[in-house]
C-alpha cells in the first residue's frame, strides 16, 4: 500500500528495471546475432547461391541465364569428373578402411598397460598437427621415383627395388593414399583408446572369469560395444576424403594428366581455372550430396539411439 | 579397462611393445627425413640417399628458404607468407574463440524457443564441404573489398570456425550445474556479470582446446588461401605449395624440406607445448556432436 501511495516517486525506477529485464531477455538473443546472420548467409544462403548457379551457363562470371540440368549432364559425361569419382571411391574406400584397422589395432595394443603410453600416443597423433602441404611435400621428396625410397633400396643392395607409383596412372591414387593415413591414422588410434577407456571393466573381468581368452574377449564383446566410435570415425574420415583437396595439389597437383584427380580439385580447377563456373558448382553440388548421403543415415542412427538409450 | 593387466614380461607382451615401437618408427620417419634433408646440401642429396645423415650439416637450405627462394615468379622465400599467416591466424583464432565462448553460453545456460534448432542449423558448418559455398565468398568478399586481403581470410575463417568453436563451448558450459546459474540470477547477476563472473574463470581448459584447434586449423588451411588471396596476402601453405610444385630451375629438396619445417613449426610446437589439451579436445569434444 505504501508503494501505491509513493507510485509517482517509483515510476521512472519502474521504467528502467523494465528496460533492463528486456535488455536482459533480449541480450542472449542478441549475442547469437552476429553468428546467426554469418551461418545463415555463410552456410544456408551460399549453398542455395551455388545451387542456383549450378543450373546456369555461368562460365568466368556468374550469369543467370538457366539452362535446367544441362551442367549436370555434361558433368556425367565428363570423363575427367568420372575419374575423379572413382578416384574417390579407390581412395576413400582404402583410406577409410586403413585408418580404421590401423587404428584401432594400434588402440588395442596401447590398452594393454604400456609404460610411456603418453609419448607413444602423441607420436602416433602428431602427423595431425601438420598441414596436408607439408605432408604432401614430405611424401613427395619419399616417394620421388628415382631419388627417394628407391634409391635407398638401391644403396641397401637391392638394385631391382623399382618404385614409381607417383609417376603411374595406375598407381599415383595409392600414394596419396599412403600419405593420408599416415597422417590421419593417429587420430583414429586416439578415438578408440578413449573408446576403450570407457568400458565397464567388470564385464572384461566376468569374460575373464567365464575362461575366454583375451583375443576373444576383444573380438567378441569390447569391439562390438565400440560401434558408436566406429561410426564417428567412418563420419570424420569419410568427410576429410571428400574434401580432400590441398593432399593432392600439393603431391601430385592431380597428376600425372589427371590420374590421381579427385572431385575438390576438379571443382577448384574447373571453377577458378579454366572459367566453367556452372559446371563447378554443379560438381560442388555433387560433392555435398555425397556428404549429406553419409551424414544423413549416421545422423539418424545417432538420434533413434539418444533415443533407445 | 586394462586394469586386470598383469606387468610380467611373457612373449605376447614383447611382441605388443615390438609391434608399438614399429609403429612409432612409421609415424616418425617421415618427419625424420624432412629434417635431415633440410640440413644436406644439393650434392649431399645426391649422393646420399634420404636416411643417410648430413655429410656436414648446413643451415643454407634454411636460409634460401626464408629469404630467397623461388615461389613461382618471386624470388623471396617464405618469410612475408609466413607472416601473413601469423596475421591471419591470430585475429581469426581470437575472434572466432570469443564468438565460440558467447554462443556456447547462450545455447548453454540461456535456451530460448528454437535454441536447439539454432545449435543444429549451426553445426551442419562442421560437416560443410567448402567446395559449396567458394564461389559465393569469393564474389562476397569482393563486393566487400576484401577480396585478395588478410581481412578477408580472417572473416572466413571466423565465418566457418564458429561452428566448430560453438560445439566446443557448449558442450563445456552444459556440464556447468545449472543451479549455479540460477542462484546467481537470485542475487540478482545478469547475462553479462554470469559470464564474466562466473563462466569465464572456469574456462580456461576448454578456451586451450578451443585456440589450438582453431589454430591448428587455420593456419593448416590451404584451400581458403589458395582462393581468397593473392600474392602479398597468402598463407604460408600457399608459399610451400608454390616452392615445392614451382617448375622452373632445378628441384632443391633440401630447400623444399627446410621451408615445409618453418610451415610445420608453429603447429608442431603448440602440440607439443599443448598436446594434453589437444587430445582432450579431440576426443571429447570434436566428435560428441
Amino acid at each position: 500500500m505504501a508503494q501505491l501511495g509513493a507510485v509517482s516517486q517509483s515510476t521512472p525506477r519502474h521504467s528502467r528495471v523494465r528496460l533492463t529485464q528486456r535488455l536482459q531477455h533480449w541480450l542472449p538473443k542478441l549475442a547469437l546475432a552476429p553468428t546467426g546472420v554469418m551461418a545463415l548467409v555463410g552456410i544456408y544462403g551460399f549453398m542455395i547461391w551455388t545451387g542456383i548457379l549450378s543450373f546456369t551457363g555461368s562460365t568466368f562470371l556468374p550469369s543467370y541465364e538457366f539452362v535446367g540440368f544441362d551442367q549436370y549432364a555434361r558433368l556425367l559425361g565428363n570423363d575427367r569428373w568420372l575419374t575423379a569419382c572413382t578416384n574417390l571411391a579407390i581412395f576413400g574406400g582404402l583410406f577409410i578402411t586403413l585408418c580404421l584397422v590401423i587404428g584401432c589395432f594400434l588402440a588395442v595394443l596401447l590398452d594393454q598397460r604400456i609404460r610411456n603410453e603418453g609419448v607413444i600416443r602423441t607420436i602416433y597423433l602428431y602427423p595431425l598437427a601438420l598441414s596436408m602441404i607439408v605432408t604432401g611435400a614430405v611424401w613427395q621428396w619419399i616417394l620421388n621415383p628415382s631419388l627417394g625410397l628407391e634409391k635407398l633400396m638401391h644403396d641397401w643392395g637391392w638394385t631391382s627395388f623399382q618404385f614409381d607409383w607417383l609417376t603411374d596412372p595406375e598407381m599415383v591414387i595409392y600414394t596419396i593414399v599412403i600419405a593420408a593415413v599416415w597422417q590421419a591414422s593417429g587420430f583414429v588410434m586416439a578415438l578408440f583408446l578413449a573408446g576403450l577407456r570407457g568400458i565397464d571393466p567388470a564385464i572384461i573381468n566376468a569374460a575373464r572369469v567365464d575362461g575366454a581368452g583375451m583375443p576373444r574377449i576383444y573380438l567378441r564383446i569390447v569391439l562390438p560395444a565400440m560401434r558408436p566410435v566406429f561410426f564417428s570415425s567412418v563420419m570424420v574420415l569419410a568427410h576429410i576424403a571428400i574434401k580432400s583437396f590441398d593432399l593432392v595439389t600439393a603431391m601430385t597437383a592431380g597428376g600425372p594428366g589427371y590420374a590421381s584427380d579427385l572431385p575438390a580439385l576438379f571443382m577448384y580447377s574447373f571453377t577458378f581455372t579454366r572459367g566453367q563456373m556452372g559446371l563447378g558448382a554443379a560438381s560442388s553440388i555433387l560433392m555435398l550430396g555425397m556428404l549429406l548421403a553419409i551424414l544423413v543415415p549416421y545422423l539418424y542412427s545417432e538420434l533413434r539411439g539418444q533415443r533407445n538409450g | 579397462m586394462a586394469s586386470y593387466a598383469r606387468k610380467s614380461l611373457t612373449p605376447s607382451r614383447v611382441l605388443i611393445y615390438a609391434i608399438l615401437l614399429l609403429a612409432c618408427l612409421a609415424y616418425l620417419i617421415p618427419v625424420f627425413i624432412m629434417l635431415i634433408t633440410s640440413f644436406k646440401t644439393t650434392g649431399d642429396i645426391r649422393t646420399g640417399n634420404l636416411i643417410s645423415m648430413p655429410e656436414a650439416w648446413s643451415l643454407d637450405a634454411w636460409i634460401k628458404a626464408w629469404s630467397s627462394a623461388c615461389t613461382g615468379v618471386q624470388c623471396e622465400g617464405v618469410s612475408g607468407y609466413f607472416w601473413n599467416s601469423i596475421q591471419m591466424a591470430v585475429p581469426a583464432v581470437l575472434i572466432s574463440t570469443g564468438l565460440g565462448a558467447i554462443n556456447g553460453y547462450v545455447l548453454s545456460k540461456w535456451r530460448f524457443r528454437g535454441s536447439d534448432i539454432f545449435f543444429s542449423l549451426l553445426l551442419f558448418g562442421c560437416f560443410l564441404p567448402f567446395q559449396v559455398i567458394l564461389l559465393p565468398m569469393a564474389a562476397t568478399l569482393g563486393k566487400l573489398g576484401l577480396a585478395n586481403t588478410t581481412t578477408g581470410l580472417v572473416l572466413v575463417h571466423v565465418v566457418y570456425g564458429v561452428a566448430f568453436t560453438t560445439l566446443f563451448f557448449r558442450n563445456f558450459y552444459v556440464g556447468v550445474p545449472d543451479a549455479l546459474i540460477k542462484a546467481a540470477r537470485l542475487d540478482g547477476a545478469g547475462f553479462v556479470t554470469i559470464f564474466v563472473r562466473i563462466l569465464m574463470p572456469m574456462s580456461t581448459p576448454i578456451f586451450m582446446v578451443c585456440v589450438i584447434w582453431q589454430f591448428t586449423q587455420i593456419w593448416n588451411d590451404f584451400l581458403f588461401g589458395v582462393v581468397y588471396a593473392s600474392g602479398d596476402s597468402q598463407p604460408i601453405t600457399v608459399g610451400l605449395n608454390n616452392l615445392v610444385n614451382t617448375s622452373t630451375g632445378v628441384k632443391e629438396y633440401n630447400v623444399d624440406m627446410a621451408a615445409a619445417m618453418i610451415a610445420a613449426l608453429p603447429t608442431l610446437v603448440v602440440y607439443i607445448v599443448a598436446g594434453k589439451y589437444f587430445i582432450r579436445g579431440l576426443t571429447s569434444g570434436a566428435v560428441k556432436g
